[in-house]
This record gives C-alpha cells, structure tokens and sequence, in this order.
C-alpha cells in the first residue's frame, strides 16, 4: 500500500518541470496583461485603456472589421471543408487515409511560409493584393482545421443509422439533413472554434496579403507592442485582454453546444 | 398464377464481394404472406447478406428478387415496402424516442395528431407506453431494441426484416423479447423474416426456417422437419445435439450402423448403399443389462453422466468402439454397462454428400499427376496407363489423407474448416489455401483452424480416364 502511494508521489513529480513551465510563460503573463491593461505607464490603476479602446472608432471598426473577416473564412471553410470531409468519410476509397493526408499535408509546412508563396502566386498571375487576397489566404491556411473535424465525426457514424433512415422512407437529401447533418454537428463546432478563433487573432497574414494596408485586430495589437513603445503596453494589453474575452467566449459556446449533442 | 400467394420471391439470387468467395450462391426462397421466416447459419453463412439484399441495402450480382410480385432488386430501400431491426438498434442518438419512432411517419408529412395516435399505439405495442419523451441512449438495451422495432412497425410494412434483433441481449430477456416478438407476429399479421445463429430462438419462433451455410440453403422446412428429417449432416449437427454415423442401408428397412443390423422406415436409397443417419440423443432408450439375452441391440459402458437440468447427458461407449450421446431422465453412473435401443421412426437416414474426394486431375511426367495446383507423385504402374498432359479424374478415400501438424511437412497447406464427430472418428473439412475443400476421416483430435500439412501416399490416389466408366487401377 505503502509503496503504491509512493509511485503515485514519485510520479507527481515528474509533472514539476510542466507546471513551472505552466506559470512562468503562461500565468503569468497572463496575470501581467490583467495588470497592464488596468493601469497606465505610471503604475496607477486606471480603466483608460478600456475607455480609449471603445471612444476610438478606428479600433473599434478594425475589431469589428477582424471579426467579420474571421466569420467570413469560417463559412467559406465550412462551405468547402464539409463537402470535401463528407466525400472522403463516405465513399468506398480504398485508402482513405491517404486522401485525407493530402488534406492535412499543407499543415506540416509553416504556415507564414505558405503564406508568403500565396504573395508570390498571387504576384505570378498579376492578382491585386488586397481583402480579396487576405481572405484566400486564410482559408487556404485553416480549410484543413475545418475538414479534419468533420470528416473525424463523419467517419465514426454508424452507418447502420443512414441504412436505417433509408430503410424508413428517406431519400439520400432528407438522410442527410435529418441524419448525417445533425450527427455532424460536433464536428462542425469544433471545426469552426478551430479556425474562427486564430483567424480572429491573426495579423501576419493580414501583413503579408494586404502589404500591410488592412490592418486586423492582431495587427493594432502587434503594433501596439511593437511600433507604439512602451507607453502603448497598457493599451495593447487591454485589447488583447479583449480579445482573449471574444475566444473564450466562442470556445465556451461552441463547447456547450458538442457537450448537449453527445 | 401462384404469385399472389408469395410476398417475397427469391430468385436464383448471388452475391459476390470483390475478391471473396460467394456471400450468396444460386439461393432460391419464397416466403408467404404472413409468415414467420427464420434464416438460420453460423457466422459468415450470408444469412445477413440475404437479408440486406431483401431490405435493399445490397444488390444483389445475379438473380431477382419480388416483393409482392414486382421486381424491386435494384429499386433503393427508401421505396421497398420493407423494415428492417438493425442487430444494433440504429437509433437515432439525436432524437428521443418519441422522434425516433414518428421518423419514417414525418417523413410522409401526415398530419401531426395522426402521427401522435400512431407513435403511441406503437409504443403500446411494443409495451413502451410512457417513455415518449425519454433520450435513447438513457434506455436499456432491451428497451432501445422495444424502440426499434416500434419504429420499424409504424410504417406498416408488409415484411419485417430483424437482424439478429436479441443477440445482444442476455439470455432472460432473450426469452422474453422472443415470446413478445411471437406475439406481436400474431397482432400485426405480416410477414417476419428473422436472421439468427441461435437454433433454439429459430425453432422457438418460426413457422419455417431456412438453413443456411456458405452462402447456400440447406434446408428449408417446419422447424419439426429440421429436427427430426435434418437433410444433410450439417444440418444435423447445426442444430441440436445429434449422433452422426456412417451407416450401410442394407435394404429398403433395413440399416446398418454400429455393426448393427436396425430397422428403419426410409426406403429407396438402394441396396448396400453408404449413407449418414442421425440419432437424436434423446431418441435412444438406455437401460440397464440384466439377462443374457436381452433385447438391446447395442451393448455399452457409461463414460460419463452429466446433469443438465431437466436430463442427464451421458456418453456410451459401444462394446464395439462407437460413441454415442444420451439424454434421459434417470442417470447411469460412470462404469455401468448399458443396453442401447433405437426406434425405426427415430433413425433419420441421409444421402451422402460425397463418398471420396474427387478432384480433376493431369498427367505430367516422371510419375507424377497436378491437382488441386500441387505435384503429386503416383506409383509408376499406375503413370504408365495413361499419356502424359492426358487430364483424369483422381479420387481420394476420406481416410487416406494424411494431415500433418508442421505445414511443412504436407504437399499442401490448408486449416481445419469444419469438424463432424461421427461415433469412431472424426470427418474434417479441410480447407486448403487456394479455397479447395479435401474431405478427411481421422482418429486424431484438431480444433477449427488448425493450421494443417495435408500428405497423400502414391498408392492411395486412383485416376481414371476422363470417362467414367473405365475403371484403370
């Protein structure tokens, strides 16, 4: 008995060196932008940065803008990420795992450099630069985090309950939307938490695809930090206080949502 | 002009998946009008690939299938007049039971309050009255299956398909589930076919039953009939406990099995013909050896006695080495000699499937012969009778082939396929690599998917010419 315990205790410790790593690079700077964001350059607490976040149109309409942009690749990952999971989890392929690796395979190369070979291709065949770009590119960088999801649930549905519903009356259309789309439905949160959530955050996309003239939520808090020096520290910790509200929020919806659907 | 009478017409149905064997070989069956069908088979027999071809979910390669004289074997399953019970329920996990039955009904767009009347007689019937609004997946299994077959029966079809509905069910509510299913059989009045393994749950329920194996029907009969007349010994040894002997029909009446001379009522089998019979256990009368010359026609030792219940199982060794099954209702202890009698009516007498391997055969050169896509050596009397690249048919005795336990040590490779326990010997089935089956009669004990080395001596394997007739060893 004695013993036992000690092995549990023994392995506790090896859980040490995660959980310092835990509290220096992730408590803690978390604790730090709760107290930059809550005071000004002098150390005095102060709700300012809030204040001059929500007066200042531009940063609101840049929030607003990055949100809408975020939504948008959403559903056009959806839009294409669902057709290309629904086909890969139902037809009889032989080797289906190949096929949904080619999916997955872009995500082994970095995604700044893909980004940057978007900038090339787009300059090879003379496309503007631009909103148009920006949304290219973000969609060619997250459609794997959609499909993969999806396809996960897709491929774990008992067909017995398609076989069932056809064997009740449905066509292959009312089989879909009263059986494999419902089913789905977790799939789908979690594909869309996994690519709204760093599209809403992203800046160096918005950079590279817009040379920098449509600026994202991400990149005013980049530039804060980066450009603004460190008097814009409060501020810049204010909106990513903000922004870190918006994902966990979603994050939060969405997985109450595949909570109720198990 | 017989075509109303049968709801369901089989015919000359196949089934083949790629690279596989036959699912489904040549199979014929036609089901009437409110009949209570039982496909009966072990696993991988193709009870439920038939099943499946009926209910739509697979089309089948060769042959038509009818529902109620029209051809539907490449109509879809959502316009087939037919339910099918799914073995593992396939309820729906995002609807509640009330939504799980109303589906097949909200799919027509009937009226709401028809729908509810109809939900709710459905669950009555199913004794599920009361549950409407509960989840699916907080149901017990035997209530989720209730569920199933609520909503398969809402739709009112004219067959009901059950796929091996109880198997995972244990085995009280098995019984009871089987009693209602029976019940409920009656009430609806349509067509059941039901798919099992289990023989007892197929005698219990059926009004026929359809026995299959390896993609082919055995049997179709009563359940009665396939008890007692079982066709084959297959069938025989399929379902219930039997005694399988190789006998000799003397006569019309006469038979003889155990170095026993019985009497039996099968006639036209001819004279001194090999054939199989099969003794119930419970057919044989035992009692205890008085006089010396008494009435019983086989003499025996008991080996062992078991209590089963409602009757004892004991093993009867024959004074003139066959072992035999018995089942009554007093018990013989271990060492007691026993006299044995059967009835004439309790023989049930079988034509042999085969009476030795046979294989086609080709002559090749320096004393050999090719058959089953192996070499085999042949003594050279034997070669010289025929021309080389001549094609033969060779034929094998049961218990001339010799298995191996070192596949190595065989021409051939193969796995125990199926094991028949005939009184004195085993006879296997075994299957080679390449899906050929050699027939073997052995004293030796293997298990089912024994790996094995099958060996044949030159002198044991006969030819003969292409023509039947000319006998040349």
């Amino acid at each position: 008995m004695s013993n036992w315990k000690l092995k549990i205790q023994s392995r506790d410790k090896w859980a040490w060196p995660y959980t310092i790593f835990l509290i220096c690079l992730v408590v803690l700077p978390l604790v730090l932008i709760g107290v930059y964001a809550f005071t000004d350059s002098t150390g005095e607490f102060t709700l300012l940065n809030f204040a001059s976040f929500f007066t200042k149109s531009t940063a609101i309409n840049t929030f607003i803008y990055s949100i809408g942009i975020a939504l948008i690749t959403t559903i056009i990952c959806l839009l294409l990420g669902y057709p290309a999971a629904y086909i890969m989890a139902m037809a009889d392929f032989k080797t289906p795992h190949v096929i949904a690796m080619l999916f997955i395979l872009p995500m082994w190369i970095n995604f700044l450099l893909r980004t940057i070979a978007t900038v090339e291709l787009f300059g090879m065949f003379g496309l503007p630069l631009g909103e148009g770009a920006l949304i290219f590119g973000m969609v060619y960088d997250f459609l794997p985090f959609m499909i993969y999801p999806i396809y996960n649930t897709l491929q774990k549905m008992d067909t017995n309950l398609i076989e069932a519903a056809h064997d009740l009356g449905a066509n292959r259309i009312q089989v879909f939307t009263k059986v494999t789309l419902p089913l789905s439905m977790p799939g789908i949160y979690s594909g869309i938490i996994m690519v709204f959530m760093p599209t809403v955050s992203t800046f160096a996309i918005a950079e590279l695809l817009t040379h920098n003239k449509i600026p994202l939520f991400g990149s005013l808090i980049q530039r804060s930090f980066g450009e603004g020096g460190i008097a814009m520290w409060n501020y810049g910790a204010a909106l990513s206080l903000i922004m870190l509200v918006i994902i966990g929020l979603t994050s939060f919806f969405g997985g109450d949502k595949e909570d109720i659907n198990r | 002009m017989q075509k109303s009478d049968y709801i369901i017409e089989v015919k000359h149905v196949s089934k083949q998946f790629e690279d596989t064997k036959f699912a489904l070989d040549d199979v014929n069956l036609s089901i009437k009008k409110g009949e209570f069908v039982t496909i009966l088979g072990p696993s991988g027999c193709g009870k439920t690939t038939l099943l499946r071809c009926i209910a739509g979910f697979q089309v089948a390669s060769q042959g038509d299938i009818l529902l109620n004289g029209i051809d539907v074997t490449q109509m879809p399953p959502h316009q087939r007049d037919v339910n099918t019970v799914f073995q593992k329920y396939a309820l729906f996990p995002h609807l509640n039971v009330y939504d799980n039955v109303a589906f097949g009904l909200k799919l027509k767009k009937i009226d709401k309050k028809v729908i509810e009347k109809k939900v709710k007689h459905a669950l009555k019937t199913v004794g599920m009255t009361d549950y409407e609004y509960r989840d699916v997946s907080s149901l017990s299994g035997g209530q989720q299956q209730r569920v199933a077959i609520a909503r398969a029966i809402i739709n009112e079809p004219e067959v009901l398909l059950l796929d091996e509905p109880l198997a995972a069910l244990d085995l009280k509510m098995r019984k009871d589930m089987q009693m209602e299913l029976r019940e409920m059989h009656k009430k609806l009045g349509i067509t059941f076919i039901y798919v099992t393994h289990d023989q007892e749950e197929a005698l219990t329920l059926s009004d026929r039953v359809v026995v299959m194996r390896e993609g082919r029907i055995q049997q179709i009969g009563t359940p009665t009939d396939v008890y007692n007349e079982p066709q084959n010994c297959f069938v025989a040894d399929f379902i219930g406990e039997s005694n399988i002997l190789d006998a000799i029909m003397v006569k019309d009446g006469v038979v003889n099995f155990c170095e026993h001379d019985f009497e039996c009522v099968d006639k036209g089998f001819g004279n001194n013909q090999e054939v199989d019979v099969v003794v119930r256990p419970e057919d044989i009368y035992i009692g205890k050896v008085k006089t010396e010359d008494s009435p019983w026609a086989l003499h025996g030792e008991v080996k062992s006695c078991i209590f089963k219940g409602v009757h004892y199982e004991m093993t009867v060794l024959t004074d003139n080495g066959y072992e035999l099954m018995i089942q009554d209702y007093h018990a013989f202890e271990p060492g007691s000699q026993v006299g044995l009698l059967i009835k004439p009516e309790d023989i049930q007498v079988m034509k042999k499937e085969r009476l030795c391997n046979t294989f086609d055969g080709e002559i090749l050169e320096d004393n050999n012969v090719r058959f089953l896509d192996e070499i085999w050596s042949i003594p050279e009397r034997v070669a010289d009778r025929f021309e080389i690249g001549e094609k033969v048919e060779v034929e094998v005795d049961f218990n001339r082939v010799n298995l191996q336990d070192d596949e190595e040590d065989g021409t051939l490779c193969g796995e125990v396929h199926f094991i028949l326990y005939k009184g004195n010997h085993y006879h296997l089935t075994v299957r080679t690599d390449d899906g050929d089956d050699i027939y073997v009669d052995t004293n030796d004990v293997w298990d089912n998917g024994d790996r094995v080395g099958i060996r044949i001596a030159p002198s044991y394997i006969r030819l003969y010419k292409k023509s039947p007739e000319q006998n040349t060893l």
